[in-house]
């Protein structure tokens, strides 16, 4: 499992595969019916959908389309949101670097440091996933709350003189970026950790054994075999960022300056009903993410993926 | 000097974890905290600590009933996604059969898929096909998004199964079905319990994917959202912060149990 | 397989023409073995030679590629494992985690509806001296309760043929040799067919009344312990089971009774029916602790076999013997054990000796150790498929 959830560092060896494909055929047919009806269709649904053009029959009533091959409809797009695109890569990017430095030390301490007491090891991996025990919508609004204007954040940050007695953090990018940063700290901590939890430390010794300094021995040994927990939490923070919309929402941590691709898709597609529109976001950000699934997946193989 | 710089040096990582640990709890005091707040209309400004809105938690429209919708989709999406998931997982590690790459692909797609493009494909979907969005479209999108997380965990436990327990099962007179029954399900039992676990959070947290497929119908956090606006009543906090405490309290009482089950078996041993 | 019913006293046990195939790798070609009822086999062999394939066919938890098995004259080859009256002891145990130790022991009682199965089972435990932890989980039992837990999970079902595993492996010395007699003696007691696979062959030429020596797919010899261990007939028994001195060399002159061998411009003889070849390049060899070491020069002696000057070359004391390396110009290095009836060995290393055996003890293999190199390949079953892929891969390539 790399991707799923969290990273091995090297997947264990299986027992031989029982014949009887029947039997299999019979255990998988449901479930992957399901998903190829409620997942694959869909996505096809989107394609579709993207291509349509108002229908001459709706006498200007919104939300009704025709199926055609209106390739305009993604030159639309790309004209009037391209900002809006370059703008969540932007800011799920920083996130997910924010997020790295921030996770690595933790998961460093947590794998490493704490393997001597079991107990106090998955008691801190808890506090690591406690936020997933409260509605992200609720964390993010403590957040808005905290970092608003009347907040102890600004006050004490004016009165340090950091910030102008008129600037504000949140509806500003960095609070939406520091807001996903935040809400994606335990999907990068948990596959590092899983990752580092493995780690030989008898590597690291033997490190320190051929003269290399502490950091050294990091950089050369420590990180490069933690590095499948280190792409897959990239990736597993990467991908839901892009495509948020909580954060960079106006009710939430961001305004008018700072809406993302979720934004706009959610507001074609809810609000203005126009879903060719939407449709066409929503395959332009589902191929770039397949880009990027599509380099994992030819480095890594598919057998890892689950 | 050098002696306070060794000893910032060797505590840094516990200082920094320790600091770290209180950072992501921030959020989670703020709520707990305001959901004791005397709030009149909008749960914004720190008024006055009261029970109030523990005792009396229903009292603000809305909440307790979509409180009440969220468990329902997330028990039924949760008993479907379960079931499917783990029938599949018991076939990906125990059989042999051809396009498993393919099945594999299917299965980890909804994972990397952004939760917009999957709510907006499936609420096309139903568009399309002409179904009336609300509690059995937000069940069914649930299920989706669920079935591969699930079939992640139960895979993990079905793989460390050891296959010389199935084997005695059925050298010692097991038909498959009794096999199955008495030797298999029992031991994939805690995985498929916390790959139900898994799925019931994740049913009940979803924001994005439920949005646009439940129309009129209303779950917790899409309650949340649009109570966003105009401010959120301190009873949700309420909820919000009960869900966590018995989340919390669960895990930690499982965690030590455990342990405490490890050090007993060691002594039996040893 | 009559549900409720008991085998009575063991059955024959009958493998005819058994080949198993895995994908590009043949475990088993064209086997042949009968094993007689109520008698104690093993079946000895290397890593990788096949004998645990034999016993999974046996058991039924594989299907033969071609062949038949035969339990009592039944042809059960194409019946499924609960179908046939055969037990396992499985190497890891593979006791049921999450269930009682009593309830492990009635589970195939239970399947088969067996009356009072608990009263059984509780009587089998008595029998391994464990039933007053009968209310326990086997994670809560050691390593040799877990054995005997096994091994009482097996027997109570009173098989037809109970096969074994090494269920020894994981044991002390100590606790091992206890569990050796143990099984000797409940299978006695019971009487029960056992078939014994282990690669230990101590084990083997302790607990069985016959071994057969399995080596790649094949059995090399079978045949009671001391046949095998005195009148071995292929240099990988030789070698296997204990240790053998062998030289290879031609036949110069053969007697009824005895033929001579030149090997290192000595004549070594061996009697002919002890010998499988009698002409040509042929292998002899003699067993170390047949060897008698002379500090000085022996007179020549009939019926026995000189060589010598050798020198010493490494002397290892192990407390019951000595194993002395004696190097013999033109015969290599040999292996002596002489047992400890002084104190200590009675050589040190560079001393000049003499060897010499009783004619008798020597044997003629009937083929040579070239064949059979001294470390034995990776005979791991997943290694040998992964080799035997590469190669068949290999020569694609060059074709």
């Amino acid at each position: 499992m790399a991707f799923g959830a969290f990273a091995t560092a090297g997947a264990a060896t299986e027992p031989v595969a029982r014949k009887r494909s029947k039997i299999a055929l019979i255990l998988l047919l449901p479930g992957i019916a399901y998903l190829a009806l409620f997942f694959l269709v869909p996505l096809v649904s989107l394609i579709l959908t993207s291509f349509q053009t108002p229908s001459e029959l709706a006498f200007g009533e919104p939300g009704v389309y025709d199926y055609a091959f209106k390739w305009e409809n993604y030159t639309d797009v790309l004209g009037l949101y391209g900002e809006h695109i370059f703008r969540s890569f932007f800011y799920a990017l920083l996130a997910t670097v924010f997020a790295l430095l921030f996770s690595y030390p933790l998961a460093y301490f947590i794998g490493v440091k704490l393997r001597r007491f079991p107990l106090v090891q998955a008691l801190a991996l808890t506090l690591v996933i406690a936020p997933f025990f409260i509605s992200f919508l609720l964390r993010t609004l403590a957040w808005k709350q905290i970092l608003s204007d009347d907040g102890v954040v600004v006050t004490a940050l004016q009165g340090l003189s950091i910030l102008g007695p008129e600037a504000h953090i949140t509806g500003e990018p960095i609070a939406v970026i520091f807001g996903l940063t935040y809400n994606f700290i335990p999907f990068m901590t948990l596959p590092i950790y899983t990752s580092l939890e493995k780690l030989d430390l008898r590597y690291v010794e033997a490190g320190g054994d051929l003269y290399a300094s502490p950091a050294r021995t990091f950089f050369s040994v420590t990180l490069p075999l933690s590095a499948p927990g280190v792409i897959s939490g990239m990736l597993l923070t990467f991908i839901p960022a892009s495509g948020d919309y909580i954060n960079a929402s106006r009710d939430f941590l961001g305004s008018t300056k700072t809406p993302m691709i979720g934004n706009v898709i959610e507001n074609n597609f809810l609000v203005q009903q126009n879903y060719p529109a939407a449709a066409a976001m929503s395959i332009l950000l589902m191929a770039a993410i397949l880009v990027l699934v599509g380099i994992y997946v030819k480095k890594s193989g598919t057998e890892d993926l689950i | 000097m050098d002696a306070i710089g060794r000893w910032f040096g060797r505590y840094t990582l516990w200082i920094y974890s320790a600091l770290a640990l209180l950072f992501l709890l921030i959020p989670i005091a703020y709520t707990v905290v305001f959901s004791f707040n005397d709030a009149r209309r909008s749960n914004i400004v720190w008024r006055g600590f009261t029970l109030d809105n523990w005792t009396t938690v229903c009292d603000a429209q809305g909440v307790c009933e979509s409180f009440v919708a969220s468990i329902g989709v997330g028990l039924a999406a949760t008993v479907l996604a379960t079931a499917l998931g783990t029938m599949i997982a018991i076939a990906l590690v125990r059989f042999r059969f051809r396009f498993r790459g393919a099945v594999t692909l299917l299965l980890f797609l909804p994972m990397a898929t952004p939760e917009v493009v999957l709510g907006a494909g499936l609420a096309a979907e139903f568009l399309s096909a002409g179904v009336q969005k609300g509690a059995l479209t937000v069940i069914l999108a649930h299920t989706m998004f669920c079935i591969s997380f699930v079939v992640v965990t139960v895979r993990a436990r079905v793989a460390s199964l050891d296959p010389a327990l199935e084997e005695a099962g059925r050298d010692l007179y097991g038909s498959p079905a009794q096999v199955f029954m008495r030797v298999t399900f029992p031991l994939l039992l805690p995985g498929i319990m916390a790959a139900a676990l898994l799925s019931f959070a994740l049913s009940f947290d979803d924001f994005i994917i439920t949005n646009f497929n439940s129309g009129p119908f209303v779950t917790f956090p899409k309650y949340l959202y649009t109570a966003a606006a105009r401010g959120i009543p301190a009873e949700a906090n309420v909820i919000a912060s009960a869900v966590f405490f018995i989340a919390i309290i669960f895990v930690i009482v499982s965690q030590l149990s455990a342990a405490a089950r490890r050090k007993r078996l060691a002594r039996l041993q040893g | 397989m009559a549900q409720g019913s008991f085998a009575e006293a063991g059955a024959d046990l009958e493998l005819v023409g058994i080949t198993k195939r895995f994908p590009g790798f043949t475990a088993i070609e064209d086997l042949n073995l009968t094993i007689p009822a109520g008698s104690f086999f093993a079946l000895l062999g290397p890593s990788g030679c096949g004998k645990t394939t034999t016993l999974r066919l046996v058991a039924g938890l594989e299907d033969a590629t071609a062949g038949r098995i035969l339990l009592g004259g039944k042809d059960v080859t194409n019946t499924k494992p609960f179908q046939r009256p055969v037990n396992t002891v499985f190497q890891s145990y593979a006791l049921f985690p999450h269930m009682t130790i009593l309830e492990n022991v009635a589970f195939g009682l239970k399947r088969r509806k067996i009356a009072d199965a608990i009263g059984l089972a509780h009587e089998a435990l008595r029998l391994v001296e464990l039933d007053h932890l009968a209310q326990r989980k086997p994670q809560q039992l050691s390593g040799g309760q877990q054995q005997r837990v096994a091994l009482a999970r097996a027997v109570v079902n009173r098989p037809a043929l109970l096969l074994l595993d090494e269920p020894l492996g994981a044991l002390d010395l100590k606790l091992r040799r206890q569990m050796q007699i143990e099984l000797k003696d409940i299978q006695s007691d019971v009487g029960l067919t056992f078939l014994h696979v282990t690669h230990d062959q101590e084990e083997a030429m302790t607990m069985a009344d016959t071994v057969a020596v399995m080596n790649k797919g094949q059995i090399e010899q079978m045949g009671a312990p001391e046949e095998l261990y005195e009148l071995p007939r292929t240099a990988f028994v030789a070698s296997f089971l204990g240790q053998s001195n062998l030289f290879t060399g031609p036949v110069i002159s053969s007697t009824g009774d005895v033929i001579v061998v030149e090997v290192g411009g000595r004549k070594i003889a061996v009697p002919r029916e002890r010998a499988q070849r009698h002409a040509g390049d042929v292998t002899i060899g003699v067993r170390p602790e047949k060897l008698v070491l002379h500090t000085t020069a022996p007179k020549a002696a009939a019926g026995t076999n000189l060589i010598g000057p050798g020198r010493i070359v490494d002397v290892s004391f192990s407390g019951v013997s000595t194993q002395y390396l004696v190097a013999v110009p033109g015969l290599g290095e040999l292996v002596v054990f002489a047992q400890n009836m002084v104190f200590g060995p009675v050589v040190t290393t560079g001393a000049e000796v003499w060897l010499t055996w009783t004619v008798d003890h020597g044997f003629g293999l009937a083929d040579d150790p070239a064949d059979n190199p001294r470390f034995v390949a990776d005979t791991d079953t997943n290694a040998l498929a992964v080799q035997k892929r590469e190669k068949l891969e290999a020569e694609l390539e060059e074709a």
